[in-house]
């Protein structure tokens, strides 16, 4: 793992994450990862064997409340928040477009 | 007006003395920000009309005596929800937005009776160490207009600076709160995870994030803390355990004190001078009574590594919500589903928030989950191990809050060096303690910060700590030329 990330790469991870990078972005960016996960393998000097991991540092742990429904009623306001409705709903473009990529 | 130098309970005493009404103070203090602004840059958004119209609420009912916070001129990051008040966490995907609903921090100093002038620039969705990733311009640091102000709370921490408002509420992920108030010389507090509400703040790392005041001096802080701490059922990570009064005893001094002195922060990358003066604050700690000796947190410096695994990972997940739907940016050239979410996220983010994204997405994809994200919360564990060592016989631990004062604007630092200018505060929020920075002296006209690190929950005993220093001290009187004279 202690290889530089590859152009391949960074292209797969940035369509996982919904992003597009244009022809000039993707070296640039695979530089900058690649330099960033360099200092990854440090990690390795450390020893954790047995060491549990730490995901959150609360000492709240399932908090739990009652399960009952509540309309805030301010659907009006949200949505003049959205960037396009229609008829009280929130528009979008067509889901399946034949003629996209 | 500005407040440079002031403290709230001058002037609330001159609220209550008559000698100024909240209106004529609100509109002082959005006057001297407009002519400040053209220098710093230190809002995104002033909220002239909204601040009025609540200090003339404020007058018409009456200054309270008893609360100090009354009427007092305040701003928020702007990561933080502010009812139909532009919300943009200083991106463009959110240049739009406008809540329906205020965070609970925001709440709770608007219950205090404070009057908010507006919202703060700050580093997008709060990341960053500069302000300067922000879509609305960099904001310029009051001592020295060619320096960052730090960040990612850069705006919150210039307009205190700066002496446009009292305090100012921040967030702190890796340092944002810290940093900042070390570059502009004032006092800034991260709380202990969960000691504040998160609901309403934009979430950036959720496992890190926490709210908290940047002020002028100790004690100001203290108050904006009470006012904005305790149990919320809207944020199940915020603690019920009991909020004590931060300023009641706050004088009581550090005799018999026993404060830890971390070697590793000493070390390399930390500059002479902040080394100098963190020396310097430890021997004055001596000097007043306290037991200040060198200690040892090993596993420290592995901080800045595991945190930008584990914090890009939880952004990754985070930022998932952006997709150009139901609010903020909607790009205008998708034909399709997936277009409008690729397009929507590509135009509307920034570099920095795109590499985060990608780091995190990495981190956590099949393959690589075990030797990064699952490795990097187990070294989480050791730092964590290190402070709890430390704290069995020690009551604080006293470091620089960075490596050195405020660099300038526009060295584009390549990512990897701006990572690590929060190598020492990093490890605060892995463990999730409370951590904060207060003048400790300057380098070339440029202000040092001082870090006190307390056990969970006891920002009480940091309070007195930092107290004790500022009365024996005058780093925190001296004042930005940028403003007026002193």
């Amino acid at each position: 793992m202690s290889e530089k990330i590859s152009k391949n790469t960074v292209s797969h991870v940035a369509s996982l994450a919904k992003l597009e990078l244009t022809d000039k972005q993707l070296p640039y960016f695979t530089d900058q990862l690649g330099n960033i996960m360099g200092i990854f393998d440090s990690l390795n000097e450390v020893d954790t064997t047995d060491v549990e991991p730490t995901f959150s540092v609360t000492d709240q742990i399932n908090v739990m409340r009652e399960d009952i429904a509540d309309n805030w009623g301010e659907r009006d306001q949200l949505l003049q928040n959205a960037p396009d409705v229609a008829d009280g709903l929130i528009r979008t473009p067509t889901i399946i477009d034949e003629s996209g990529d | 007006m500005n407040f440079l130098n002031k403290d709230i309970t001058s002037i609330h005493q001159s609220l209550v003395n008559g000698d100024i009404t909240v209106e004529q103070l609100t509109k002082e203090a959005i006057e001297n920000s407009k002519n400040n602004e053209k220098n710093i840059n230190a809002f995104i958004t002033i909220d002239e009309e909204n601040a009025i119209k609540r200090a003339q609420e404020i007058d018409k009912r009456g200054i309270n005596p008893d609360n100090l916070l009354s009427g007092i001129p305040v701003a928020m990051k702007d990561n933080m929800l502010t009812k139909d008040v532009l919300t943009s966490a200083g991106s463009k995907m959110l240049s739009n937005f406008k809540p329906i609903i205020s965070g609970t921090a925001v709440n709770k100093m608007l219950d205090a009776d404070t009057v908010s002038i507006g919202k703060t620039n700050m580093d997008e969705f709060a990341m960053g160490s500069s302000t300067e990733t922000s879509y609305y311009g960099k904001t310029h640091n009051p001592w020295n207009l060619d320096k960052v102000p730090g960040g990612s709370s850069g705006g919150s921490a210039a307009s205190v600076a700066a002496g446009d408002v009292l305090a100012a509420l921040g967030s702190d992920t890796g340092g944002s709160i810290r940093q900042p108030a070390a570059f502009n010389g004032i006092v800034g507090m991260k709380p202990t995870y969960g000691r504040v509400s998160r609901w309403g703040l934009i979430a950036f790392a959720s496992s890190f994030d926490q709210i908290g005041p940047l002020t002028n001096n100790v004690y100001d802080n203290a108050l904006v803390l009470n006012h904005i701490a305790g149990h919320d059922e809207h944020d199940l990570t915020s603690s019920d355990k009991e909020v004590p009064d931060f300023t009641s005893n706050i004088d009581s001094g550090v005799k018999g004190m026993k404060i830890g002195l971390p070697k590793e922060y000493l070390g390399e990358g930390v500059s002479d001078d902040v080394r100098e003066a963190i020396k310097s604050a430890a021997d004055k700690y001596r000097e007043m009574g306290a037991d200040v000796e060198e200690v040892s947190l090993p596993h420290s410096k592995y901080g800045v590594t595991a945190y930008y695994i584990i914090a890009p990972s939880e952004a990754s997940s985070n930022l998932q919500r952006f997709d150009g739907i139901r609010y903020g940016y909607r790009s205008e050239n998708a034909k399709n589903l997936d277009q409008l979410y690729v397009k929507s996220r590509s135009e509307g983010f920034g570099d920095e928030v795109k590499r985060r994204i990608m780091l995190g997405t990495y981190s956590l994809s099949a393959g690589f989950f075990d030797a990064y994200f699952k490795k990097a919360a187990e070294v989480r564990t050791l730092i964590t191990k290190d402070f709890q060592n430390v704290f069995q016989n020690y009551d604080l631990i006293l470091t620089p809050t960075a490596p050195t004062p405020a660099f300038g604007l526009d060295e584009n630092k390549d990512p990897l060096t701006m990572y690590m200018n929060d190598v020492l505060t990093i490890p605060v929020n892995m463990a999730g303690l409370p951590g904060m920075s207060l003048p400790a002296g300057f380098s070339d006209g440029l202000p040092i910060g001082m870090q006190l690190i307390g056990k969970p929950f006891d920002e009480t005993t940091m309070y007195k700590a930092a107290y004790a220093f500022e009365k024996n001290t005058d780093f925190h009187k001296q004042t930005p030329k940028i403003g007026g004279d002193k």
